[in-house]
């Protein structure tokens, strides 16, 4: 949309002044003038720069003036003796200046102090992307950018994967950052950890985030260096915060080739309290009768999905969330197997996921803010491994049952509880400490196709505590001094990491960042219980960034460098990696850019960015340090979003590109037990995707529309490249097959419609 | 005698009142004279610090503040880069809000509340119109249910609808009959005194005019 500037000016009708009253002035201004003091002088900030515009003031008289573009001034007054001089400039502290008016002529020098506020202080962003509707320096994205990134298909981390940092991994969920892992990333909802953040993945398939990006209204994508209110997260922190009140009681309606749904939110008539409901139903039928899979389904991807949530308003700053989630979902399919021709794998999935969140924030006197919050959530994955014939019914290899046919059984328990208090001193220096808990409980039963169970429990309470502190020393220089102690219960180990980011305004929309930071992460469950005692992992971050920002237009730089230390390394044992030692090691070093414009070209606006990452690790089974698997060396992508208002269409677009990443089959040395050599590696093909995608909403703007709605057409992989991932082996690992994804290209449409709640009764009551 | 210090001290007080209302309206009839040839940003911000300067000497005069809010926002419309346009739009709320506190349930005041909403708009229309599209058009709702004869908010209404594309709701099409519905009320309006605000031809020829070419 344009918008000009509006230029207003005005008239008055000024009537003739009484006559009277005029000449009295002017006599009196005759007879005082010869007792006039004219008085001038500069206002300059601290580093004796000029402060122009500054408005000046003798104290409950009009009599002042404003400084000019080199910050001098120069007034009149009849007013004599001690006074008090007002020095007051947008941005800058208030000062009052005792005087004393004598004499026809005097100088008067002024200087200023710049208010340290969150509209002109610098902004500790090393590290972070921010995706708000706040005005800061860290937001790069809106929340509505997230949800209209063509490539990311409504999925909260698909518009992430087009910021550096992240990876374009299509084979498995999740972000991997800054060569880590994708469990390096860890999610929080309103200050808790989220578990199972994505749905239960099946080989080789990405799953999709659990939770609709709508219900979102901030987040923040850490790359590294997050603060020190965060842990057990290697490399990346994704921290979302759920929308408050609704504006109004709406109803909702959704149909697409995937799902269908429905829901309403009530919001009081006081507007200080509002709950909801929402009720969908996925099923892939028709969706993949049309798109041809790689795999063969025999029951496709579907379930149901139900979600509540209440927010009140507790006092004015004050607020109470909750967020209740279910989802049940399942799949079955079978693909060729390479291990005997002819045959089929046969893969089935049946997964149940509980989520629940209760915060509540609020604010007391004498600038002390309260955080809370808790979570549970409860999740069940049974997943069956095994074999058929060419015709789908069962069987069992005698030489491969072990390897290929057996189910997993994964209960999950999961308990978060975090509390944080903030106290504010003065400008926006600030101290925030707290505790958090969090407990574990997994369950996995490994039942062999003989019936023989492998049930493991890990039982984990992780204790933490943690303190920072926010110094703003000028409006120019800030740090964030942090640390976080953790206690893990299962491996009896505790940690202390010191976090420190620094921000310095290096010009009028620029500034320089630098953050330090050590993490700690427990070794990952699914490799537990471990052969011998371990301890946490640990990376260190090291990142400078630069940035300029104006309110059109971003560019950021960084680098960083990360050390990886006491990676876990694994070993074989009943055909699982499980974990030996805590001797793998690694790093990552690089550089991001970032270049986001709304305006050199008219009507659009467009990010880029690019990553180059160089990494090497050595951990669970790699032979010796080497490049893994899911790090690409460059990074790429270019998203553009245009509204063309005469169609009322949002058109988006979108290129994602990341450069050949190696791959690898690690086998057991069969020459020397423990070990692992490599049985294949090379390197995949680059990968490419274009992405397009078309929001028409033919109600916008209208005027007493009794409802809104927004048509969406997306198409992923537009020009049809080939896409690798990998290679999957036989057990022997003398046949491989590329892994790509389960269809070249991917077609979305669907409508989205909303109603206000006392217009949609109309709607419903005609249609009855 | 005691009666008498009192009647003499009361008189005094209200010598000394009327005197300072006298110097009050003098100074504010010469600002607004030069208020009219103002023209560049420091113009306005010059006129809105020498309003503010009026209204804080004498505290109850809620017309200074408000025309220090009206300089402090069409300043804030002037500005080349927008990014600053927030604090002026901060400043320039401080000031109608003191006049709104002197004088509750203003019309002219609430036209100044949408105009602040306007220019925090045009910071950033795209990621903004949502928010204070709504809570400019509020405000000139207000202004109307305050005073319904007030042409200012029609002039608002008027230039909004101007700037919004056709698509939307806005243009041509929407805005003539409102500023055409202004023009009607401007001619037949009154303002209380010489210092009550009677702007609006301006913002009615510029919409009428565009929409004539």
């Amino acid at each position: 949309m344009v918008y000009k500037i509006n230029y207003f000016n005005f008239e008055t009708n000024l009537e003739i002044m009484p006559r009277l009253a005029l000449i009295i002035t002017l006599l009196l201004t005759f007879l005082l003038s010869s007792a006039q003091t004219v008085i001038t002088g500069m206002v300059t900030d601290n580093k004796k720069q000029p402060v122009p515009g500054a408005s000046l003031t003798i104290k409950d008289t009009y009599d002042g003036a404003t400084a000019d573009s080199s910050g001098k001034f120069r007034f009149k007054t009849t007013e004599k003796g001690a006074h008090i001089l007002i020095i007051s400039s947008v941005g800058f502290k208030k000062i009052e200046l005792p005087i004393t008016i004598e004499g026809a002529f005097m100088e008067v020098p002024v200087q200023l102090k710049q208010e340290v506020n969150e509209l002109s202080a610098v902004v500790i962003t090393a590290g972070a992307f921010e995706a708000s509707d706040r005005k800061r320096a860290a937001a790069v994205l809106t929340s509505l950018d997230i949800v209209t990134t063509a490539s990311a298909n409504a999925d909260v981390t698909g518009a992430l994967k087009t910021l550096p940092g992240a990876q374009q991994v299509g084979e498995s969920e999740g972000l991997f950052v800054r060569g880590g892992t994708a469990a390096e990333t860890k999610t929080f909802i309103d200050g808790t950890l989220v578990n199972n953040f994505f749905f239960t993945g099946a080989p080789n398939i990405a799953a999709r985030g659990r939770f609709s990006p709508f219900i979102f209204k901030g987040t923040v994508f850490s790359t590294g260096g997050y603060s020190a209110l965060y842990g057990q997260a290697l490399s990346s922190a994704l921290i979302l915060e759920s929308i408050d009140l609704p504006d109004q009681s709406s109803a909702s309606l959704n149909i697409s080739v995937l799902s269908i749904g429905s829901g309403f939110q009530k919001l009081n008539k006081k507007k200080t309290a509002s709950w909801g409901f929402n009720y969908g139903y996925t099923n892939l039928d028709l969706a993949f009768a049309v798109i041809k899979q790689q795999q063969d389904y025999s029951k496709s991807p579907g379930g149901h999905n139900i979600d509540a949530n209440f927010r009140i308003k507790t006092s004015k700053n004050g607020m109470l969330k909750y967020y209740g989630y279910y989802n049940s979902n399942s799949l079955a399919f079978t693909v060729p197997s390479l291990d005997s021709l002819g045959y089929r794998d046969r893969f089935s999935l049946k997964n149940a996921n509980i989520y629940q969140n209760l915060s509540w924030k609020e604010q007391f006197k004498k600038k002390w803010r309260l955080n809370a919050g808790i979570s549970y959530s409860n999740n069940r994955d049974d997943l069956k491994f095994g074999m058929t014939d060419a015709n789908k019914i069962d069987v069992t290899l005698g030489n491969l049952a072990f390897a290929k046919n057996f189910d997993i059984e994964n209960r999950g328990n999961y308990f978060n509880a975090k509390l944080v208090l903030e106290k504010r001193f003065k400008g926006l220096n600030a101290l925030r400490f707290g505790s958090e808990y969090n407990h574990s409980n997994d369950k996995v039963n490994f039942i062999l196709f003989s019936g023989q169970k492998f049930p493991s429990t890990i039982k984990e309470n992780i204790y933490a505590l943690f303190a920072e502190q926010d110094v703003y020393i000028t409006n120019n220089l800030a740090g964030k001094f942090g640390v976080r102690a953790e206690h893990s219960e299962y491996f009896n180990k505790s940690n202390i990491a010191p976090r420190i980011s620094l921000a310095y305004k290096v010009g009028k929309n620029a500034q320089a960042s630098l953050a330090y930071g050590q993490f700690f992460q427990n070794p990952e469950n699914r490799n537990l219980p471990a052969l011998n005692p371990l301890n946490f992992q640990k990376a260190t971050h090291y990142i400078a960034q630069y940035q300029k920002t104006t309110s059109l237009t971003t560019f950021r730089a960084e680098a960083f460098y990360k050390k990886y230390d006491d990676l876990v390394k694994t070993g074989l044992v009943n055909n699982q990696q499980r974990a030996v030692s805590n001797a793998g090691f690694g790093d990552a070093k690089g550089f991001e850019l970032f270049w986001r414009d709304k305006k050199n070209i008219k009507n659009l606006d467009y990010w880029i960015s690019y990553s180059f990452l160089d990494t090497k690790r050595d951990f669970a089974n790699f032979p010796f340090a080497i490049t893994p698997n899911f790090a690409a060396k460059h990074t790429a992508s270019f998203v553009a979003k245009k509204f063309v208002s005469k169609w009322k269409t949002n058109v988006n677009f979108s290129y994602n590109f990341a450069s050949s990443r190696p791959y690898y089959n690690i086998q057991p040395d069969a020459n020397n037990a423990g070990k692992f050599v490599f049985a294949d590696r090379g390197k995949i093909d680059p990968y490419h995707n274009v992405s397009f995608a078309l929001n028409y909403l033919p109600k916008i703007g209208k005027k007493n529309a009794k409802s809104f709605v927004v048509y969406v057409l997306s198409i992923s992989n537009v020009f049809n490249f080939k896409q690798q991932f990998g290679y999957n082996y036989s057990f022997n690992g003398q046949r491989r097959q590329e892994i790509v994804p389960p269809s070249r290209q991917f077609i979305f449409i669907g409508a989205f419609f909303s109603f206000g709640v006392d217009r949609s009764e109309d709607a419903i009551n005609n249609n009855l | 005698m005691k009666s008498i210090t009192v009647s003499f001290l009361f008189l005094a007080v209200s010598i000394t009142a009327s005197a300072q209302s006298e110097k009050f309206t003098a100074a504010m009839q010469s600002k607004l004279e030069g208020y009219k040839t103002a023209q560049t940003p420091q113009d306005f911000l010059d006129m809105s610090n020498a309003f503010e300067r009026m209204a804080e000497a004498e505290k109850a005069q809620w017309l200074a503040y408000y025309y220090a809010a009206h300089a402090q926002v069409i300043y804030g419309f002037m500005q080349k880069d927008m990014s600053g346009a927030d604090a002026i739009a901060d400043k320039a709320e401080q000031l109608i809000n003191k006049a709104d506190a002197l004088e509750k349930n203003n019309s002219e005041i609430s036209c100044i509340k949408s105009m602040i909403a306007t220019l925090r708009m045009n910071v950033n229309p795209m990621q903004r119109w949502q928010q204070y599209g709504p809570a400019s058009a509020e405000a000139i709702a207000n202004a109307k249910q305050q005073d319904p004869s007030n042409p200012r908010s029609y002039a608002l209404e008027a230039q909004n609808l101007f700037y919004t594309p056709a698509q939307f709701g806005g243009g041509c099409a929407t805005a003539k009959p409102v500023a055409e519905q202004g023009m009607k009320l401007l001619e037949t309006f009154k303002p209380k005194s010489p210092l009550h605000p009677a702007w609006g031809k301006m913002q009615f020829d510029m919409v009428m005019g565009g929409c004539n070419k």
